[in-house]
């Protein structure tokens, strides 16, 4: 193990940022258009509301895979040329992007309906109401789910390795088979995988305790 | 202090997860055990080989089978060592999983389009050389890649396959080139085909199977790098292995080997079938 360590350190460093860089994009992306979605499921227009239902079933129920390799083959074949790490990275932002929609719909509908109600008739408008006082109650409700969406984005950006996206998983394999070592090679990437998704873990869990004071 | 405590605590499990994980390859496994004996008393030799590579082993999904010219030396290697009635039974294997799976014992040799290498050779015994391989590049036709010295450039991207040793040779011959590994041959296909990479390199068997499924496409530059491919079987198999070498011998010479060379690469373009026979 410490042979795989010092041996193939620079290709393991190399991994362990390219994850970390298709993670953090992912996780600001999905969060930014997961909301998004979440308020058109919420809206009071009908036809918002069917947009924001058919994107989350579609790319919910669809192999995160699938998803990667749609846009590593046939995205560079008719519309632009992406290499693998942005095909992967724009993969694995869709898909969490509609589990953290249905995460946060169901955040936004725990609170009381009262509350946009009163924020409402004390004269703010709909999305001044959604702005300040239902989404800031929603996320704290949802903090917890959406710390597990977190971390099972980072480990789904593996995939990235079966689209050539240079990640952990992808100098895992490569690290593997050079070394012919399977074993160590997949326990020293189970743990650099740790390094990402412990401290991570533990900062959801800081802010759900700041935040319930 | 009570943070301390826990954190030592995850650390703790960190390390007994790991003592855990690494001591599975201690154990004393079936591939300790005399495989001919096992193949004998069973009357079957489990060989691993590739399902997803053209004219050395392809899964036919109409008969649920692997075919190629590997299974066929595979099951002729068979009923030499155990008489006609031996059976070969083939175990699905990528260039990534063959050696693990033979080392816990799950298959008994592996003819899976193995290059003899001396890397390998610490890991694995082989056989003699049962082809005589060569690494070359397939391009789209009218690429303007005609050989590796036009790989050698900064920016230009070359698709392999993880685990080949046509990786590790690519780095050799064309250094400033970058390489994209993918998991196997039908996936980096369909990356060559997109436009992820400007030539396909592995051994030439496999190309030139590709190339025939892919019209569009050719081979070009001939070989670059001689490797033989070998049967490999666990260290410790001695009678096994000179068993296996006394079968690839015997079907050389009864002129079985050459028959299978044609029925597979006879109507191969570009393939030397008189170079390779023996």
């Amino acid at each position: 193990m410490v042979y795989i360590l010092t041996h193939y350190w620079s290709e393991l460093i190399q991994g362990l940022g390219y994850t970390l860089l298709s993670s953090v994009i992912a996780l600001v992306f999905s969060t930014v258009i997961g909301t998004m979605f979440a308020i058109f499921e919420v809206l009071p227009n009908h036809a918002m509301r069917i947009i924001g239902r058919i994107y989350i079933e579609i790319f919910r129920n669809i192999p995160l895979l699938v998803i990667a390799m749609f846009f590593y083959v046939i995205i560079p074949m008719y519309v632009a040329k992406i290499d693998g790490f942005t095909a992967g990275t724009i993969g694995l932002t869709i898909y969490t992007s509609s589990f953290i929609a249905e995460t946060v719909r169901a955040g936004i509908q725990s609170v009381d309906n009262g509350q946009m109600e009163g924020a409402r008739s004390n004269g703010l408008t709909y999305w001044q109401a959604m702005r300040y006082i239902v989404l800031p109650q929603a996320f704290k409700i949802v903090i917890p789910p959406l710390g597990n969406q977190f971390i099972n984005l980072v480990k789904n950006s593996s995939v990235l390795a079966f689209v050539a996206g240079f990640d952990l998983m992808y100098q895992g394999n490569s690290i593997a088979s050079l070394s012919l070592d399977t074993i160590n090679s997949y326990v020293v990437v189970g743990l650099f995988y740790l390094v990402i998704t412990l401290p991570l873990s533990y900062y959801m869990q800081h802010l759900e305790k700041r935040l319930a004071n | 202090m009570k943070k301390l405590k826990r954190y030592l605590g995850v650390l703790g499990m960190l390390g007994v997860l790991t003592l855990v994980l690494t001591a599975c390859g201690g154990r004393k496994s079936l591939s300790q055990q005399d495989v001919l004996t096992n193949d004998k008393a069973s009357n079957t030799i489990t060989w691993g080989v590739k399902a997803d590579t053209k004219l050395f082993g392809l899964m036919d999904v109409q008969d649920n089978t692997i075919k190629g010219f590997d299974a066929d030396v595979a099951t002729a290697i068979t009923k030499q060592i155990l008489g006609k009635n031996g059976k070969a039974k083939f175990v699905q294997v990528t260039s990534q999983t063959r050696i693990p799976l033979l080392k816990n014992g799950n298959i008994d040799a592996i003819i899976a389009t193995m290059t003899i290498s001396p890397e390998r050779k610490k890991q694995v015994d082989f056989s003699e050389s049962y082809f005589d391989a060569g690494q070359a590049l397939l391009v789209k036709k009218g690429s303007k890649v005609k050989s590796v010295k036009d790989l050698n450039k900064a920016g230009t991207k070359v698709l392999g396959v993880t685990g080949s040793s046509s990786v590790a040779n690519i780095k050799k011959f064309a250094p400033k080139a970058k390489v994209l590994e993918l998991s196997d041959y039908a996936q980096a296909m369909t990356a060559l085909k997109s436009g992820q990479g400007v030539a396909l390199t592995t051994d030439n068997g496999i190309l030139y199977g590709m190339a025939t499924e892919n019209p569009g496409y050719e081979v070009v530059g001939g070989t670059f790098t001689k490797e033989p491919y070998g049967i490999a079987i666990n260290k410790g198999q001695a009678p096994f292995k000179n068993k296996v070498n006394a079968a690839l011998k015997e079907i050389e010479a009864n002129g079985t080997y050459n028959r299978l060379l044609k029925k597979w690469f006879g109507n191969v373009a570009g393939f030397n079938y008189k170079e390779a026979s023996r």
